[in-house]
C-alpha cells in the first residue's frame, strides 16, 4: 500500500491531465485529419493533405509570427533584464513594491490594456497630436498599423512574464559570490559575465519560453495595433474556426505551429545547454 | 537493458498508439443538416409551449436606450420579467461560439438572439437550429411591419424571423480631413488617400464594395465576378491606399483622424455626429449594402412563448419608435416616421432638431429612390461560401 501512495496523489493530476489536456489533443488530432464542412458534417478520411494545404496557404503569416515572436522576446530580454536586475540587486527593502508595479498593468483585462494603446498612439492623438503641433513630426507619421506596433504592443503584454523568471533566478545570486569574484581581480563586468549571467540564465530560459510561445501565438496585437500586412497566425487560426468553421484546417494550423514551437524550443534548450534547462524545468 | 521490460515496454508502445488510433477514428464532428421542414413543424412545436415569465434577450451593444424603456413597458404590459445581454459583437464570431452548444443539442441559454442576414444566419437556418414562428401570434408584426420586411429573400414568409433593424453600409469621412464632397465609391480607391482610407474585414461588406466599384450587382454576381472583385480590392491593397481592414472599431478611428474615409454603417456615424464629431455619412452613387438584423428563437430556448411575445411586442409603432430613435437606423415600422415627426413638433431646442434630422434622414427613412441604389449581401450557399469567403480573407489576412 505505502508503495502505491505517492501514485495515489498523483492521481487527481494524472486526471487533471488526462482530460484537459490529452483528450482535446487527441480530438483536435483526429479533426485535422477529416475533411467536410459543417453543415454536412466532417468525416475521418486520414486526410494528410490538410497539412500541406494549411501550411502552403499560410506560410506567410506562420514565418511572419515567429519573426514577430522573435523580435518581441529580443526587446522584452533587451528591456528585462536590467530591470529584473536591477530589482534584485539594488531593490533593497522595496523589492515587492516593484515587483507589484511590475504586475499592476495585469489587474486590467488583456484586451482593454491592447485597446488603450490605439488611444495613446492615435495619429492626432495625445502623444502624437501634440509633436505634430509643435513641428517635431511630420504630418502623416504613424505608428498605429505598423509592424512596430505588433511587436511594440507584444513586448508590452508580456514583458512581467520575462521578468519574473529572471528576477527569481537572479535573486539566488549569492552577493558574496559577485564580491569574490572581485576579490579575484574581475572587473564588474568580467564578474557578471562570468558569474552573475550564468546563474542568471535558468531564469532567462524559462523567461523565454514563456513569453516566445504566446507571444508568436498571440492573435490580439495584429488585431487591433496592426495594418494591412501585419496578419498573425493566431488571426487565422480565429477565422478558419470561427468565421468559415473549417475545423480541419485551423486544427492543422494548431498542430503546425505547436511542432515549430517545439523544435525551435528543443534547438534553444540545445544552444543553451541541457543543464540549464533541466534545472531551469525542476524550479 | 533488462529484455523482458523491453518488450512489455514495446507492447505497451503499441497498445498505446492502437488506442490513439482509435481515438483519433471515433472523434468526429457530425453534420446536422436539417431535414426539411414538415407542414406541422410549427404547430408541432408551439402547442406543447407554455408562458414562463421570464425572457432572456442576447443583442448587440448599443441597440437598446440605456434606460432599457422598452423592455420596460414590456415587463409592465406582460409580467414577463427580462434579462437583457449585450453579448453580440460579430456575427462570425457569435456564430462561432454558439455552433458546437448547439450541434450538442444544448441551450444558449438565450431565448431571442439577433443575427444579420449573413452567412451566418444562413448556417443557423439550413442546421436547424432556429424555431419556427407561429404567426398566430404576431398580430404587431402582422398589422405595422412594413412590407418590405415581410418580403426576405434570405427568410420567405418570415419563417424564422423577423426584422429587429436595418442599416445601409456607405462611406463616412473626416471632414476635417477632406475638404471635397464624397460621392463615389471610386474615392476609397483614390491614390490621393494612401494610407488614409479603413475597409471593413468582412468578407460580404468588402466584397459587395469591391462589387460596386465594378459595377456588379452583388446579389446576381457570379464567381468570376468575385475573383474580379478580389482583384480590385487587391490592387488597392498593394498601393497602400487600405489603413487597415477594421471590425468595429473603424468608427473610432474615422472620428479620431486616423483613417479618413472609410466603409462605415450609417447607424454609427449619426450617433457620432450627435455627439458632436465631425464624420459625414454618404451612400455611394454606385450603391450601397443594405442588410437586416433579425429576431430569431434559437433551438433549445428555455422560455419561446415569452419570447414570442417580446419580439411582437417591439413591433407596436410606439415601442418601435423609442427604440428607433435611440438606435438611428432603418426601423421596419414605418409608422415611426410620423410618430417621430408628431414628437419633433412638440420638442424644444436640440431635442427638436435632432428628432427632425431623424425625420428628414433618407438613411432612416430611405426613399423608393435610395431603396434602388441599395443592393443585398450575395446569396451563398454552403459550398459557395468555401469560394467566396478565401477570395475576400486573402485580401484582408495577407
Amino acid at each position: 500500500m505505502r508503495r502505491l501512495t505517492p501514485y495515489l496523489l498523483a492521481l487527481p493530476s494524472w486526471m487533471w491531465l488526462a482530460i484537459f489536456l490529452v483528450v482535446p489533443m487527441v480530438a483536435m488530432a483526429s479533426v485535422s485529419l477529416q475533411t467536410g464542412n459543417a453543415i454536412d458534417g466532417f468525416a475521418m478520411t486520414f486526410s494528410f493533405s490538410n497539412y500541406g494545404d494549411a501550411i502552403g496557404r499560410y506560410s506567410t503569416q506562420l514565418v511572419r509570427s515567429l519573426l514577430y515572436g522573435g523580435m518581441a522576446t529580443v526587446a522584452m530580454l533587451v528591456i528585462g533584464y536590467p530591470v529584473a536586475y536591477w530589482i534584485a540587486f539594488k531593490g533593497g527593502r522595496r523589492k515587492s513594491v516593484y515587483l507589484f508595479l511590475i504586475l499592476l498593468p495585469f489587474f486590467v483585462s488583456f484586451v482593454l490594456r491592447t485597446i488603450s494603446w490605439n488611444f495613446l498612439l492615435a495619429d492626432n492623438g495625445i502623444l502624437f497630436g501634440t509633436l505634430k503641433g509643435w513641428g517635431l513630426l511630420a504630418d502623416d507619421f504613424h505608428v498605429l498599423a505598423t509592424t512596430f506596433a505588433v511587436v511594440g504592443g507584444l513586448t508590452y503584454n508580456f514583458l512581467p512574464f520575462m521578468i519574473l523568471p529572471i528576477y527569481v533566478s537572479l535573486e539566488r545570486v549569492d552577493p558574496r559570490v559577485v564580491e569574490a569574484a572581485q576579490d579575484l581581480y574581475a572587473t564588474r563586468a568580467a564578474a557578471f559575465r562570468r558569474v552573475v549571467l550564468p546563474l542568471s540564465l535558468p531564469g532567462v530560459f524559462a523567461g523565454v519560453l514563456m513569453t516566445f510561445v504566446p507571444a508568436t501565438a498571440d492573435p490580439i496585437n495584429a488585431a487591433i495595433l496592426g495594418g494591412t500586412s501585419n496578419t498573425m497566425i493566431g488571426n487565422i487560426i480565429q477565422t478558419e474556426y470561427l468565421t468559415n468553421l473549417n475545423y480541419p484546417t485551423a486544427s492543422a494550423l494548431s498542430f503546425t505551429l505547436m511542432a515549430v514551437l517545439l523544435v525551435g524550443i528543443f534547438v534553444y534548450a540545445r544552444a543553451l545547454g541541457t543543464d540549464n534547462v533541466l534545472e531551469a524545468a525542476a524550479r | 537493458m533488462n529484455p523482458r521490460l523491453r518488450t512489455r515496454r514495446d507492447a505497451f508502445r503499441i497498445a498505446g498508439f492502437s488506442a490513439a488510433g482509435l481515438a483519433l477514428a471515433a472523434c468526429g464532428v457530425q453534420g446536422q443538416k436539417a431535414a426539411p421542414p414538415k407542414a406541422d413543424a410549427v404547430q408541432d412545436f408551439w402547442s406543447k409551449q407554455t408562458k414562463h415569465g421570464k425572457v432572456v434577450f442576447a443583442n448587440w451593444p448599443e441597440y437598446m436606450p440605456e434606460d432599457q424603456g422598452p423592455l420596460k413597458q414590456f415587463q409592465q404590459a406582460t409580467g414577463i420579467s427580462y434579462e437583457y445581454k449585450e453579448v453580440i459583437q460579430e456575427n462570425a464570431e457569435f456564430f462561432g461560439k454558439s455552433e458546437p452548444v448547439l450541434r450538442a443539442g444544448q441551450s444558449l441559454g438565450y431565448d431571442i438572439v439577433v443575427m444579420t442576414n449573413g452567412i451566418q444566419l444562413q448556417n443557423m437556418l439550413q442546421l436547424g437550429y432556429v424555431v419556427p414562428l407561429d404567426h398566430s401570434k404576431l398580430p404587431n408584426f402582422a398589422a405595422n411591419a412594413g412590407q418590405k420586411y415581410k418580403e426576405r429573400s434570405y427568410d420567405p414568409g418570415n419563417k424564422y424571423t423577423i426584422p429587429y433593424t436595418s442599416g445601409v453600409t456607405g462611406i463616412a469621412y473626416n471632414t476635417e480631413h477632406v475638404k471635397e464632397d464624397i460621392t463615389s465609391i471610386q474615392s476609397l480607391f483614390d491614390p490621393k488617400y494612401k494610407g488614409r482610407v479603413g475597409m471593413m474585414a468582412d468578407a460580404q461588406e468588402i466584397g459587395n464594395f469591391g462589387m460596386f466599384a465594378l459595377g456588379i450587382d452583388p446579389e446576381k454576381s457570379t464567381e468570376a465576378d468575385w475573383r474580379k472583385a478580389g482583384d480590385k480590392l487587391k490592387e488597392q491593397r498593394d498601393a497602400g491606399i487600405v489603413r487597415k481592414y477594421y471590425d468595429q472599431s473603424y468608427i473610432d478611428a474615422v472620428s479620431k483622424g486616423d483613417v479618413w474615409l472609410t466603409m462605415a454603417w450609417s447607424g454609427d456615424v449619426f450617433q457620432r455626429q450627435l455627439a458632436g464629431e465631425p464624420v459625414k455619412f454618404v451612400v455611394p452613387e454606385e450603391g450601397g449594402t443594405i442588410w437586416t438584423d433579425n429576431m430569431l428563437i434559437p433551438k433549445g430556448a428555455a422560455n419561446p412563448v415569452d419570447a414570442l411575445m417580446l419580439m411582437d411586442f417591439l413591433y407596436q409603432p410606439a415601442v418601435a419608435a423609442e427604440l428607433d430613435e435611440f438606435i438611428q437606423y432603418v426601423t421596419p415600422v414605418p409608422a415611426v416616421q410620423d410618430l417621430l415627426r408628431e414628437k419633433a413638433k412638440t420638442a424644444k431646442g436640440e431635442d427638436k432638431k435632432a428628432l427632425e434630422d431623424m425625420v428628414d434622414s433618407p438613411l432612416m427613412f430611405p426613399s423608393e429612390a435610395d431603396y434602388a441604389k441599395l443592393r443585398g449581401y450575395t446569396p451563398l450557399t454552403n459550398k459557395t461560401q468555401q469560394v467566396f469567403n478565401p477570395i475576400f480573407q486573402s485580401i484582408t489576412q495577407a
